[in-house]
């Protein structure tokens, strides 16, 4: 059985021609999960009972002729966002015995959909992370050297995909947490439009920068999950209420009119010569393909990393307040008095990045310090969203650039050094500080391990970042290049 | 910046957060390396430049003030710690005698 290998549009034409069904389709990627998550973990919580109900009901649907391109197909879910009646601890201890009484707006669609849910996927705790080492669990082990991270924060969930585990997955994205894992995994991910999707339901780390988005093993199967989970809803007051297209529509192979710009502050210092070398050859095949490739300056590129750290922290601090062993998670019996009771359960609960992260934030914006931290920070979020308007007034289509300065690292290699880890967000971030799509799409390999090529667009340009990334990856064959484990 | 280690006190008051003898050493060093990454940004003037807190510019989303459905109350209170009568149960917070 290699079903769990399918694609979601491989398997959906498979599903509708009867030729399998979603219980066979399901069996096999639970079998592929039994199989290496012992290796690879992963999963925090997996629901093979859930799935196989799940999938018996899709194959009764399919049977009787109600077919949706997501109908029958396994997913597996970030463990930040609610699913209704099952475990969902955002990878911290605080949560760690949480049972959502509702499902999140994009859970619920997609059952409605017709989805098999296989698991709950590892993350770095409350998503403050690059790597899952934060998680308060254990580690993800990249499928492609079982030695090093498969990126962060949603991890677990890229490494699921790549590993076929499940067939896709959904993860959130703050700083990169979708697109740098996608590109350290070898798969795809998209971090959508601020406000394409909605944000009901997933757990809140910083809510101006966050957003749900998919990681696929390939761009056509990208655009079918951005069509399933982009609508207006009206439980997230910053959801927009912007038309969704079909995105499968803008899948062609011709780049002919599309201009590409190319930042050269992208190429500097602490970029990896050999992943500057891959995505370097990508740009070229994207000329190839018949697209016009301009250089583009963003010049306060240098300050992003500084911006990000500002704006995250002090929204972290804020959104995290409501841990207080009250109405949820840990509860401290030795406690004195509601002080006390509050202090020991966040004490307790929160691990060391969280706690790093929630000081920081109360730093920035406590008396004395919000003008000079936080209020700057705002301002230069300002002139990093300009740089990018200004590149796009200009003409251009999509900046594209790197994901990820470096391929994937050692397992406790940058654990320790929080600051050096951080700074490989520098090319991820300025799409969550302007609000803009983006994808990481794979590009190479370098040293045996996967180079994602990241492509950023105007706000609610899905469709044309999805054309750039689906003409590439049409052109080349580096999303079909599997580890060993996952076949 | 410097963070001394009574600053590192207070802010972990202000955040509610109970830390250890070693957690608070190392935040002294931890959050004076990266408050002193962060102060690169002092090198923009940034004198004429409006705040961007969202990027979402819509103003307020308003909905109709009509009763809807909500979650049952045993459901909200499930994942509590302590619960008594329908409430969470929490520690007193104002004496007796004291309004």
């Amino acid at each position: 059985m290699t079903l769990h290998r399918l694609t979601i549009h491989e398997a959906h034409d498979l599903l509708r021609r009867r030729e399998i069904s979603s219980v066979g389709l399901t069996e096999s990627v639970l079998a592929k999960m039994e199989q290496c998550d012992p290796e690879v973990r992963a999963f925090i919580t997996t629901t093979p009972q859930i799935a196989l109900e799940q999938a018996r009901r899709a194959d009764k649907l399919i049977a009787a002729g109600d077919i949706g391109p997501l109908t029958g197909i396994p997913v597996a879910i970030k463990d930040n966002i609610c699913a209704k009646g099952v475990l969902t601890t955002c990878g911290s201890r605080i949560l760690e015995n949480f049972v959502p009484p509702y499902d999140a707006t994009v859970v619920e669609r997609l059952r409605k959909e017709g989805v098999v849910q296989v698991g709950k996927a590892n993350m770095d705790e409350f998503a403050m992370g690059s790597s899952t080492e934060y998680s308060a669990f254990f580690p993800s082990h990249n499928p492609w050297d079982a030695s090093r991270v498969p990126g962060g924060s949603s991890g677990g969930a890229a490494a699921a995909v790549l590993a076929n585990e499940t067939l896709f997955a959904l993860g959130s994205d703050t700083g990169g947490s979708v697109r740098q894992p996608a590109g350290l995994c070898g798969v795809v991910g998209m971090k959508p439009t601020y406000g394409r999707v909605s944000r009901y339901g997933l757990i809140a780390f910083a809510s101006s920068l966050d957003q749900i988005g998919p990681i696929t093993k390939d761009v056509t199967d990208c655009a079918l999950v951005m069509n399933a989970i982009a609508f207006h809803d009206p439980l997230d007051s910053t959801s927009a209420d912007e038309p969704t297209p079909d995105y499968t529509s803008f899948l062609e192979e011709s780049l002919a009119g599309v201009v590409v710009g190319v930042p050269m502050e992208y190429f500097a210092a602490g970029l990896d010569q050999g992943v500057e070398e891959r995505v370097r050859d990508a740009i070229q095949k994207l000329a190839d393909l018949g697209a016009e490739v301009r250089d583009v300056s963003l010049p306060h590129e240098r300050y992003v990393v500084a911006t990000y750290f500002l704006t995250s922290w002090a929204e972290a601090s804020a959104n995290l307040a409501r841990y207080d062993g009250l109405k949820y998670g840990f509860f401290a019996p030795d406690a004195r008095n509601i002080v006390e009771a509050q202090s020991k359960a966040r004490g307790r609960g929160f691990g060391r990045e969280v706690k790093r992260r929630i000081m920081l934030g109360t730093y920035a914006l406590s008396s004395g310090y919000y003008d000079a931290y936080y209020l700057k920070a705002q301002k230069v979020r300002t002139l990093v969203k300009e740089d990018l308007d200004r590149a796009f007034e200009s003409g251009v289509d999509v900046v594209v650039g790197p994901t990820s300065p470096i391929v994937a690292f050692g397992i406790g290699e940058k654990v320790d050094d929080p600051l050096e880890m951080y700074l490989a967000d520098l090319y991820t971030i300025p799409a969550n500080l302007a609000g803009l799509p983006c994808i990481s799409v794979p590009c190479g390999f370098h040293e045996g391990l996967p180079v994602g090529l990241q492509v950023m667009g105007r706000p609610f340009a899905e469709g044309m970042v999805l054309r750039v990334a689906y003409a590439y990856e049409q052109s080349t064959d580096f999303h079909l290049q599997r580890p060993p484990i996952s076949l | 910046m410097k963070i001394s280690r009574a600053e590192v006190e207070h802010i972990a008051d202000l955040a509610r957060l109970e830390l250890s003898e070693g957690e608070i050493t190392q935040l002294e060093t931890d959050l004076s390396q990266i408050l002193e990454y962060v102060e690169q940004l002092n090198e923009l003037d940034t004198t004429d430049v409006l705040p961007t807190a969202h990027v979402v510019v819509k103003g307020d989303v308003l909905r109709e003030d009509e009763s809807r459905p909500s979650l049952p109350s045993e459901d909200i209170l499930s994942n509590a710690p302590r619960t008594q009568d329908g409430f969470f149960r929490v520690h007193a917070i104002f004496r007796k005698g004291e309004r």
